[in-house]
């Protein structure tokens, strides 16, 4: 059997370049496309076939729209679809700083911190993971993302043991009532200015938990958000992308 | 016999004696005592208050299933003095329904907050509690543990749950709906395939549907793969703490390798919306067949050197050896299920016991390590990688040709049906009673986890409590899955 340096060297660099250079297989589900433009006329297929109502039809008040927030990208709307007006892509980039831009059809992207937060923050992050009744898949990426193929740590971000000593706080899961006390705890021990990332669609919007009367809808209900990533769970890359577009160090899908 | 027995995993209500309290007692002691395991326990509110229990019984050694009811309830004479593994499952029915077991040992809540008085504490000179959680420092869910110490040794351990508690039974009640399997798919994130099998299997017994050959590899391809995934990253996670470093890089990144195959044809690392009552959602191409085929080759090729790496390190071995020990007897006294209870040379896997689908051919071999230690835990993960991904390379070899999915009907009213299905943890129970518009009247959901926890705490008496996260790994239960 060979020695530990000998599977060294046969394993190599398993790290892989941030923006993918090759992006996601197309079999991935990412950022959906909505084109309301190729609705047929009356038609709320999608609508109905959605679990979570992310998908609402256009009325008088507002135009249609997908919210990213809600979705668990199930699929069942683009099935639905008589038109293709609505598809999902391999793109893995969603994250949004407020919750109307996580809405399609949209323009999408992450706002960068403004210049005196990042110039406070520096060029990198501490952070303090809060699950608040997530069913572990979102917790699972977020601990991915530790691993020498994510390799989180190599963009200055990390994830720490205390509240005192981070910058923020990752949010996953509805927000359990038995959860919200904790929560809250545990933001306050974080040292002001501090961070909120909601992460997936339990944080953002309850998910499937949304009216739950066990479950908050969300970490919005206890903190202010100031970065919101969806996903049911977010990709690796989908988190990453959040977290550096926060910081400002992605500009035109370059890294810097 | 009673008309209890589920044929095709589905029994007809109706046909059903309601036994008194007493009886009902006596009904399950019984069959336990001639070989039935209590693989759930339920309650049915009773429009008048109290609740019908519903018991199902399994029997392992010839792979049926039979359910034993009550008549309305609001006490009865607790079974757990004489089957210990209820201990738990008692204490939910009390919590979800009111219905008192009497004479129960230990009625600590599950998923409430607990007060101060639920804890136990040692007392003496020099003893000392160590309190964590339930925020942890790390990236994981929350529960509160309680070590009562003396010096750095555990004298006993409390795990008190229900952080992660969100309704789903609650959620699931009225269905079958659009957002049920979805439900399903979200009771343990990292068991979404077991759980997800577990509730179409039900909803298909419900109906009188089956699902084509073709879906049912698929499902257990989808299921191999979450497992050898799970297990190939908890020996990562249990390398790194003993301070393994190279090994737990490496499998790591292998458990990402094989969740990229679930990727490669459900479009999700973890495989959601894939399973569907009816059968699946995603079909395999032969190339993609053959694609994945050719990359579980790989993995199975680096897999195991730094498996043997793990293992035959001295200092690695040193650690996993003797740590966390659980005798058979304890494992079987308290339910224990899963790789957990195999480790300790129980014979309980629902995929040799109650086989579905693929599994029916046989080929589910017990692992041979069962020193109850933390290195038979991994020892038992390990062999179970090689036998998934092994298995997983047979059937991509030999894919029955057909559709992938049938429409399943409408649940039959009336019906009580079960499915036990052998996630990565262990077995997973999904019991579903109908009513009388064909809608789940309850709907009962039991992960192995609510039955491990207790085994993780017992595996730490007289253990050092620096120990407690590498004892930790080796079970790797869920929170999620617990506290539903």
């Amino acid at each position: 059997m060979p020695s530990w340096l000998t599977i060294r060297v046969r394993q190599g660099s398993s790290t892989r370049p941030f923006p993918p250079e090759e992006g996601l297989p197309e079999s991935f589900r990412g950022a959906p496309v909505f084109d309301p433009a190729l609705c047929p006329d009356g038609c709320r297929a999608c609508a109905q076939a959605c679990p979570t109502a992310a998908v609402r039809p256009a009325s008088h008040q507002q135009p249609a729209s997908l919210d990213l927030g809600r979705c668990l990208f199930c699929l069942e709307c683009s099935e639905a679809c008589p038109e293709e007006a609505l598809r999902f892509t391999p793109d893995h980039r969603m994250a949004s700083r407020t919750r109307q831009g996580l809405l399609r059809p949209g323009p999408g992207g992450v706002e960068a911190l403004d210049e005196a937060s990042r110039r406070l923050f520096g060029r990198s992050l501490r952070l303090r993971h809060v699950s608040a009744g997530d069913c572990s898949a979102c917790a699972a990426e977020l601990q991915a993302l530790g691993n020498v193929v994510f390799d989180l740590s190599r963009f200055g971000v990390q994830f720490v043991a205390s509240p005192r000593h981070a910058d923020g706080i990752v949010v996953t899961g509805p927000v359990t009532r038995n959860m919200e006390t904790a929560l809250r705890k545990t933001y306050d021990a974080v040292p002001s200015p501090r961070l909120v990332i909601a992460t997936g669609a339990c944080a953002i919007s309850g998910g499937p938990f949304a009216g739950s009367p066990h479950a908050l809808d969300g970490a919005e209900a206890v903190v202010p958000v100031d970065l919101f990533i969806p996903g049911c769970p977010p990709h690796p890359w989908t988190i990453l992308d959040g977290l550096l577009g926060l910081l400002g160090r992605i500009e035109k899908g370059e890294r810097r | 016999m009673s008309a209890g027995w589920l044929e095709g995993g589905v029994a007809d209500r109706a046909t059903l004696r309601a036994l008194e309290g007493p009886a009902f007692r006596e009904a399950v002691l019984e069959r336990a005592a001639a070989g039935g395991r209590v693989a759930a326990l339920a309650g049915l509110p009773a429009p008048a208050g109290g609740a019908s229990l519903l018991a199902l019984m399994a029997y392992d050694d010839r792979g049926a299933l039979e359910a034993v009811l009550s008549s309305p309830l609001s006490s009865y004479r607790a079974l757990t003095p004489d089957l210990p593994q209820a201990h738990v499952l008692e204490r939910e029915l009390f919590e979800q329904h009111g219905v008192l077991p009497e004479g129960h040992p230990w009625m600590k809540p599950v998923r409430r907050t607990a007060r101060r008085e639920d804890f136990f504490t040692v007392q003496g000179e020099a003893v000392h509690e160590v309190a964590v959680g339930p925020v942890h420092a790390g990236i994981i869910d929350p529960g509160h543990f309680r070590f009562q110490c003396h010096g750095e040794t555990v004298l006993h351990l409390q795990i008190q749950l229900g952080y992660q508690h969100r309704g789903v039974e609650e959620a699931l009640q009225g269905g079958p709906g659009p957002s049920s399997a979805i439900l399903a798919e979200t009771i343990a994130g990292d068991t979404t395939i077991g759980h997800a099998v577990a509730h179409a299997q039900v909803v298909e017994a419900l109906a009188g549907c089956e699902p084509p050959p073709r879906a049912e590899v698929i499902r257990a391809l989808a299921l191999e793969l979450e497992r050898a995934a799970s297990h190939a990253g908890d020996l990562g996670a249990m390398a790194g703490d003993v301070g393994f470093l190279p090994a737990a890089s490496w499998f790591g990144r292998l458990r990402g390798d094989l969740l990229n195959l679930l990727m490669a044809f459900t479009g999700s690392r973890f495989g959601r919306s894939l399973v569907r009552p009816g059968g699946v959602r995603h079909d395999l191409t032969e190339d993609m067949a053959r694609g994945i085929a050719w990359r579980l080759r790989g993995a199975e090729e680096e897999l195991a050197p730094v498996a043997h790496l793990l293992f035959e390190t001295p200092s690695v071995r040193a650690r996993l050896e003797g740590t966390g020990p659980l005798s058979k007897q304890a494992a079987a006294e308290l339910g224990l299920l899963g790789p957990a209870a195999r480790a300790c040379g129980s014979p309980l896997d629902a995929r040799k016991d109650h086989p579905w689908g693929p599994y029916r051919a046989g080929g589910v071999l017990l692992p041979e390590a069962r020193s109850g230690d933390v290195l038979a835990r991994a020892q038992v993960r390990w062999s179970e990688t090689r036998q998934s991904v092994r298995m997983c390379l047979e059937w991509l070899g030999s894919l029955p040709h057909g559709p992938i999915r049938t429409e399943c009907g409408a649940p039959r009213p009336g019906r009580i049906a079960a499915a036990l299905v052998e996630g990565w943890r262990g077995e997973i129970v999904h019991l579903a009673v109908t009513g009388p518009a064909g809608r789940f009247e309850r709907y009962k959901v039991k992960d192995p986890s609510l039955q491990n926890w207790p085994g993780l705490a017992l595996a730490m008496r007289q253990g050092a409590i620096s120990d407690f996260p590498l004892c930790n790994k080796s079970f790797n239960l869920s929170y999620a899955g617990h506290d539903l």
